[in-house]
């Protein structure tokens, strides 16, 4: 071996990447990552088919099963879907919130979930403002635990309701996904993809199924390592350019909750990233508009575009419960090892 | 008082240079004869270890831990902490004064070293640079030397202000301390910037943030034209603060480094199942930053292995990543790690890797008599078997503490005995 050359250290064996034991339950999805393709088909089946059944028979299948809803943040369209959507297939649901519970007291994230499950859950449905949080609480209660928004990490319930909002606009009848499906259709997601667990969920999951996401932003809610999180994922900085490519644009909200301490100039703001009627109708005339929710009217788009035809936002609502009663079902029925993908 | 012989072992004593089977005789705390085997001339009425089979070399020496007394003896005092480093056949480590209260007076330091804390091995108290570590009044340095401080630093809390570095330096030149800098400005992040953090969604620490310190404190140590001056970057953890001090040393400055070993050895990837495990500060860097590590120790631009032990309750890192504490336990598992990578798999040879356990970091702290065997010094020994290869359970930990990533990990190099001032601190059979 020559000394003074540096190659020799390419050739040194390294200790081995980490290995993962999550998840721990078959039933949890704490990120998109878990979930094998065939796992994303069965999830769409089931979702179509729970939506398609009698409500009167449908509360039977999971008739007083006990799912908890942790939620240390606020939240209307998923904690409202999650409720809807357990108590849609008969179980009982309840709600904790940081603010009305001994989570001010105090108590950590671990003994508030091992209480719930002495308490009987068998489920724990949790949004939280940490990233990584619902890994935790899996970890430390062992339960099924459905990630429902972990800080700035994933969302991965609203990346399945994402899809099948765009398969059921782009696709109509298609029930089974596979890495071809979405070949040809460009995503792009627009704004404060710094801050946005939907942003990250959509760009692990869609260009697995062949979609090209293109992510849109100024470089403080966008940084250039982003590009790096998966396959199939670029940026475009150019609202205009990002739009003339897109099948389906996302808009995103700016976290003003996350900021820490971040200006952002909103008038500059708009005038290079707002998707007004008018760039919508110039550059990207049949595209499908998707925003995940709140959204702030007048600021990341106009009221015209939200209220207007090419708008899917309430459709994505409306998904939101025939997801989330497929992955409800998942958590408390699956058996055997948990698949990875 | 008492004396004890170790027969039979072979000595590795890479600062005195001895590479064979010898006997050793310690008395009254002290090395007093290294013989051939069975040619020692004093030995009668000593208490005799047999070490055939066995290498003995000059205690480990740890520059970098937290033993957290006074104040946080529920993640480990003094007592459990040197009893750890016994275990990981250390001899002398130096503890870091980021206690409660802060170890900033000579009364906490005496207090660290009274015999009623129980140590297993020799403590020397690192001071706090700076009043309660704040970066804002520097600290009686003098009054502290005598006290029993070796070295100076706000480890955990960077000296961000150049004046306030800048005095440090001096002042800590004139009564002959050297100033070990904690670089890395810690506000809001939990792990390294980069791909893996987006992914992951936490805030990050850009590299930069340690080695533009680094860089500072190098341009302040030139400035100040003083050879006395003594800057010694802690746990450093990125190949341009590594080139930053490579380039220092090149330029005559009186800079050196240390390298713990989850940062030659571990990547941000580990942090990917949220792991409050591989949360440490400065984080773990990318893989090329880790390499660089590698190589640095390798080509000897790396002056100490430390571990920058740092024990945590179990309920303290059982939080969501974000709000947990930085910091592993390092004590137990550093010599396994040394021998099992930098040695068996990336051929440092045995001698080297044990000069940066002992020789190296007694000769930058100014350990008089420690990291060598030469007749005189303390009687600062351990006695391993090089070759064995081990399973490391944390469940069976000396420290308090069981915040290890390497839990489960293949150790090399078992420790049979460690005796510190010719007393026996740890026999891993049990009679000590």
């Amino acid at each position: 071996m020559n000394s003074t050359a540096t190659p020799a250290r390419r050739q040194l064996h390294l200790p081995p990447p980490p290995d993962s034991a999550f998840p721990y339950n078959p039933g949890s999805l704490l990120s998109v990552q878990d979930l094998t393709l065939e796992q994303v088909n069965r999830i769409l089946s089931r979702a179509t088919a729970l939506e398609q059944r009698d409500p009167l028979t449908r509360d039977r299948i999971l008739a007083k099963r006990r799912v908890a809803l942790l939620f240390y943040e606020s939240s209307t369209r998923t904690r409202t879907s999650f409720e809807l959507a357990a108590k849609a297939l008969g179980a009982d649901t309840t709600l904790v919130s940081s603010l009305s519970s001994s989570i001010e007291k105090g108590e950590t994230l671990k003994d508030t979930g091992l209480t719930l499950r002495a308490l009987g859950a068998e489920a724990i449905i949790l949004r939280h403002n940490s990233s990584g949080a619902p890994w935790l609480l899996e970890e430390t209660t062992r339960l099924p635990v459905l990630n429902a928004g972990d800080g700035m990490h994933e969302h991965p319930t609203q990346a399945l309701l994402d899809l099948r909002t765009i398969l059921t606009r782009l696709n109509p009848g298609a029930e089974q996904v596979s890495a071809g499906t979405l070949s040809g259709i460009t995503v792009t997601i627009v704004g404060d993809i710094l801050h946005s667990r939907v942003a990250r969920s959509n760009m692990l999951l869609l260009p697995r199924l062949g979609a090209r996401v293109v992510l849109c932003g100024p470089r403080e809610l966008l940084p250039d390592v982003a590009a790096l999180a998966g396959p199939g994922i670029s940026l475009e900085r150019d609202f205009d350019a990002a739009l003339r490519q897109s099948t389906v644009v996302m808009m995103l909200r700016i976290q003003a909750e996350r900021l820490a301490g971040m200006q952002i100039d909103l008038q500059q703001y708009k005038a290079s990233y707002q998707l007004t009627g008018q760039r919508l109708a110039a550059l990207a005339p049949s595209a499908l508009v998707m925003h995940p929710g709140p959204i702030i009217r007048g600021l990341e788009l106009t009221a015209g575009v939200a209220d207007g035809r090419q708008s899917a936002i309430l459709e994505q609502v409306r998904h939101g419960v025939a997801i989330r009663m497929a992955v409800v079902e998942r958590a408390l029925t699956a058996t055997g090892k948990a698949g990875r993908a | 008082m008492t004396s004890l012989v170790i027969r039979g072992g072979h000595v590795i004593d890479p600062s005195a240079g001895i590479d064979a089977l010898k006997d050793i005789l310690i008395r009254d705390g002290r090395v007093a004869e290294i013989a051939s085997p069975g040619k020692l001339k004093s030995a009668n009425g000593a208490q005799a270890l047999d070490a055939t089979g066995l290498t003995v070399a000059p205690g480990l020496i740890d520059i970098h831990v937290h033993l957290r007394e006074p104040g946080q003896g529920y993640k480990e005092t003094i007592a459990t902490g040197t009893a750890a480093a016994a275990a990981g056949g250390f001899t002398a480590v130096a503890a870091m004064p980021n206690t409660t209260p802060v170890n900033d007076s000579p009364e906490v330091t005496r207090w660290m070293l009274a015999p009623e804390r129980g140590a297993a091995i020799r403590v020397y108290p690192i001071a706090a640079a700076t009043r309660g570590s704040k970066g804002e009044a520097l600290n009686d340095f003098a009054a502290l030397k005598a006290a029993g401080a070796v070295a100076v630093t706000d480890d955990g809390h960077p000296i961000l202000k150049d004046g306030i570095m800048r005095e440090t330096l001096a002042a800590a030149a004139r009564v002959g301390l050297s100033v070990i800098q904690h670089a890395e400005d810690t506000l809001g992040a939990s792990m390294n910037a980069g791909p893996v953090a987006f992914k992951l969604g936490l805030r990050g620490m850009p590299p930069e943030a340690e080695s533009s310190l680094v860089e500072r404190d190098i341009r302040l140590v030139t400035e100040l034209r003083d050879a006395r001056v003594h800057l010694h970057v802690a746990h450093t953890s990125t190949g341009a603060a590594i080139a930053a001090v490579r380039q220092a040393r090149r330029n005559g400055l009186r800079v050196t480094c240390e390298v713990a070993p989850h940062h030659f050895l571990l990547t941000d990837e580990h942090v990917s199942q949220y792991s409050t495990h591989a949360k440490m500060n400065p984080p773990l860097r990318s893989a090329a930053d880790r390499d660089a590590m590698i190589e640095a120790i390798l080509d000897g631009v790396v002056d100490a292995i430390a571990t920058d032990h740092a024990p945590h309750a179990t309920h303290e890192k059982e939080v969501e990543f974000e709000n947990a504490p930085n910091g592993i336990t390092g004590l137990e598992t550093a010599l396994g790690l040394c021998l099992r990578w930098l040695h068996k798999e990336w051929k440092l040879p045995l001698g080297r890797v044990l000069s940066l356990l002992s020789a190296q970091p007694a000769a930058l702290l100014g350990l008089k008599g420690r990291g060598t065997l030469a007749v005189g010094s303390f009687g600062d020994v351990f006695v391993f078997d090089p070759k064995a290869e081990w399973t490391y359970r944390a469940a069976e930990n000396r420290s308090k503490s069981r915040n290890t990533p390497f839990d489960g990990w293949t150790m090399q190099g078992k420790v049979r005995w460690t005796i510190s001032e010719g007393r026996i601190a740890y026999d891993s059979q049990g009679n000590a």
